[in-house]
């Protein structure tokens, strides 16, 4: 299948990309290109073949209900673009 | 010369006490001084006085007979793990900033055994590339020349810094992070010792992430025993990371010498590409030669999926790519871009704070995530990423190891590969498979081509088998003899 402008946009939506309308069509091109080469994995047989999530090295583990790390505000907020106080700031989203 | 030694060399002489860790930090602070603006190897380099600080701390502990095993070791880390207080960009824009509050748990473990760090090698953006040359800093240019031509090769990626730093000698070696090939690849580009471990071997925590099925930091030096040493350093078990194995850390700094005498290593018939340089097969027929010479027994073994790993992996690797990369919104840490909404502030910081091959990476990420196209795509290369892993798991019931090249050419020119980027992903077409298969594996230099460029061969062993691959690699390393050195190096001409 080909990929088209409109699904394209729809994606860039998706993964909160702006682009322009001229790198949308440039962008379009090269993942359509990349979906053509990836479709020959529609020659494998997977029927009955379980998907692999992960390594499957290990099982996951349980840990303890606990507090283990924390009162690093500071910290956390030392790497913010925009704070107010001990706030992130943004637009207003609430009219 | 103190820059040209291994970390095994250095050790020694650092522990006969033949010269300081301070002398050794400072000869390369030198080369670095010198060599780093034609090789943009280091985006950061460390402040003098906090690199010998830590230098002096090691001659303290070899002074009071309590050295650590890298004690004064300088090495470089890539710019992908977070470094308390030291700004790590991950080669992007979007975190040209950046100075993480916390320390990775790969970096504290080698900062515990006694290394010094030099500063932070440069990479692809966010690891995304096989050239580095999707740096938000720069090209990397690999040291190494065409005999009779000037022409700017790339050092591969995306450990391309880091790859260039040990082979040039502003590093003794230097820490790398492979997602489908990131540190063989380079490795075997710039004529150096590469090794991605068993998924789960070293801790993924504090490391920026691309793929976490698929990420798995490891060790790029100048020799095989020194791969041992400092894997052995790197590696070990973290509650932080969810897929930290729990096994206990083998002594893989005595693994590279053991005899291979009797083990059995598979050639897969697969990766005989069509189209493949001869000069690579030559040296692949090499390989199987000098091992069979050392009294390993050599098998033809079949992976039937190999040629579909690439494939896997290009939506596999988006995938995870676009749900981890999800976390750059301007909010909370990062480049921000102002706008009038929230939304706005999204699209804008990010649109202009990833590169273009990262920003296609996620959209290839969220459309085969997307409502329609999961199952056709995502969940589909999922159940043949499990083929792919079978057909390693059923040849290790028949072999140890397998030997095949790490890449399909030598290092290639700025320039080159870069209009397609499907063109640029068959560069990874022999080291993804063992990605997908999270199985550990390492490229090692056995020759130059006939333009004078190194070429590597990989060695792939079972998982949590490291191990076997050091001593095969060390057989490997001893029977080719690989001493050459690249045109520029901190070494030549002073």
């Amino acid at each position: 299948m080909s990929l088209d402008l409109a699904t394209t946009r729809r994606i860039a939506k998706l993964a909160r990309i702006g682009l322009e309308d001229a790198e949308l069509e440039t962008v379009r091109q090269k993942l359509d290109g990349i979906l053509g080469w990836v479709d020959q994995l529609s020659e494998v047989d997977v029927e009955g073949v379980p998907p692999m999530v992960g390594t499957e090295t290990e099982a996951l583990r349980q840990r303890d209900d606990a507090v283990t790390d924390g009162n690093c505000r500071d910290a956390i907020l030392s790497c913010a673009p925009e704070k107010s106080g001990p706030f992130y700031t943004v637009p207003k989203v609430v009219e | 010369m103190l820059t040209g030694l291994t970390l095994t060399e250095a050790r020694a002489g650092l522990a006969a006490r033949k010269f300081s860790a301070r002398e050794l930090a400072q000869a390369h602070l030198d080369a670095i001084g010198r060599l780093n603006t034609q090789l943009n190897a280091y985006i950061t380099v460390l402040p003098e006085q906090d690199v010998l600080a830590a230098a002096d701390a090691a001659d303290a502990r070899y002074a009071s007979g309590a050295a650590r095993l890298m004690d004064g070791l300088p090495v470089g880390v890539k710019d992908l793990f977070c470094t308390k207080g030291v700004k790590t960009t991950a080669a992007s824009k979007m975190l040209a900033n950046f100075v993480p509050p916390y320390e990775s748990s790969v970096t504290a473990r080698l900062l515990e055994a006694g290394s010094v760090f030099l500063g932070k090698t440069n990479l692809d953006e966010f690891a995304m590339g096989s050239a580095n040359i999707t740096s938000a800093f720069g090209s990397v240019l690999n040291p190494w020349k065409r005999q009779g031509d000037d022409a700017a090769l790339v050092p591969g990626g995306s450990s391309g810094g880091s790859a260039a730093a040990v082979a040039a000698g502003l590093a003794l070696a230097a820490t790398g992070t492979d997602t489908g090939g990131s540190i063989r690849q380079p490795a075997a580009f710039c004529g150096i010792v590469g090794l991605k471990p068993t998924y789960g071997r070293c801790s993924r925590w504090g490391t920026i992430a691309f793929a976490s099925s698929l990420d798995q930091a490891g060790p790029m030096t100048r020799s095989v025993a020194d791969a041992g040493l400092m894997l052995e350093a790197m590696a070990g078990f973290d509650e932080k990371d969810s897929t930290s194995s729990n096994r206990p850390v083998p002594e893989f700094s005595k693994a590279a010498g053991k005899s291979v005498k009797g083990l059995r290593v598979g050639i897969p018939a697969e990766y005989r590409a069509p189209g493949m340089p001869e000069e690579i097969a030559k040296m692949w027929e090499q390989g199987i030669a000098w091992l069979r010479e050392a009294g390993c027994e050599v098998v033809d073994v079949s992976l039937p999926h190999t040629k579909y790993g690439l494939a896997t992996y290009y939506i596999i690797a988006p995938a995870e790519c676009s749900s981890n990369l999800a976390r750059y919104d301007g909010i909370r840490f990062g480049e921000r871009q102002d706008a009038s909404t929230l939304d706005g502030i999204y699209e804008r910081t990010r649109a202009e704070g990833f590169g273009p091959e990262v920003r296609n990476r996620i959209l290839m990420g969220t459309y085969v995530l997307s409502a329609g196209y999961y199952d056709a795509y995502y969940l589909k290369a999922q159940k043949v990423r499990t083929l792919i892993k079978r057909d390693f798991v059923q040849a290790f019931e028949q072999v140890d190891v397998l030997l095949t090249p790490t890449a399909p050419s030598a290092a290639f020119a700025q320039g080159e590969n870069m209009d397609d980027p499907v063109q640029m992903y068959l560069n990874d077409i022999f080291t993804v498979p063992a990605s997908m298969a999270g199985v550990p594996a390492m490229s090692v230099p056995v020759g130059l081509d006939s333009r004078g460029l190194p070429l590597g061969l990989q060695i792939i062993g079972r998982h949590f088998d490291e191990e076997t691959v050091l001593s095969v690699g060390g057989a490997l390393e001893a029977a080719a003899g690989f001493a050459h050195k690249p045109a520029l190096h901190a070494e030549a001409g002073v």
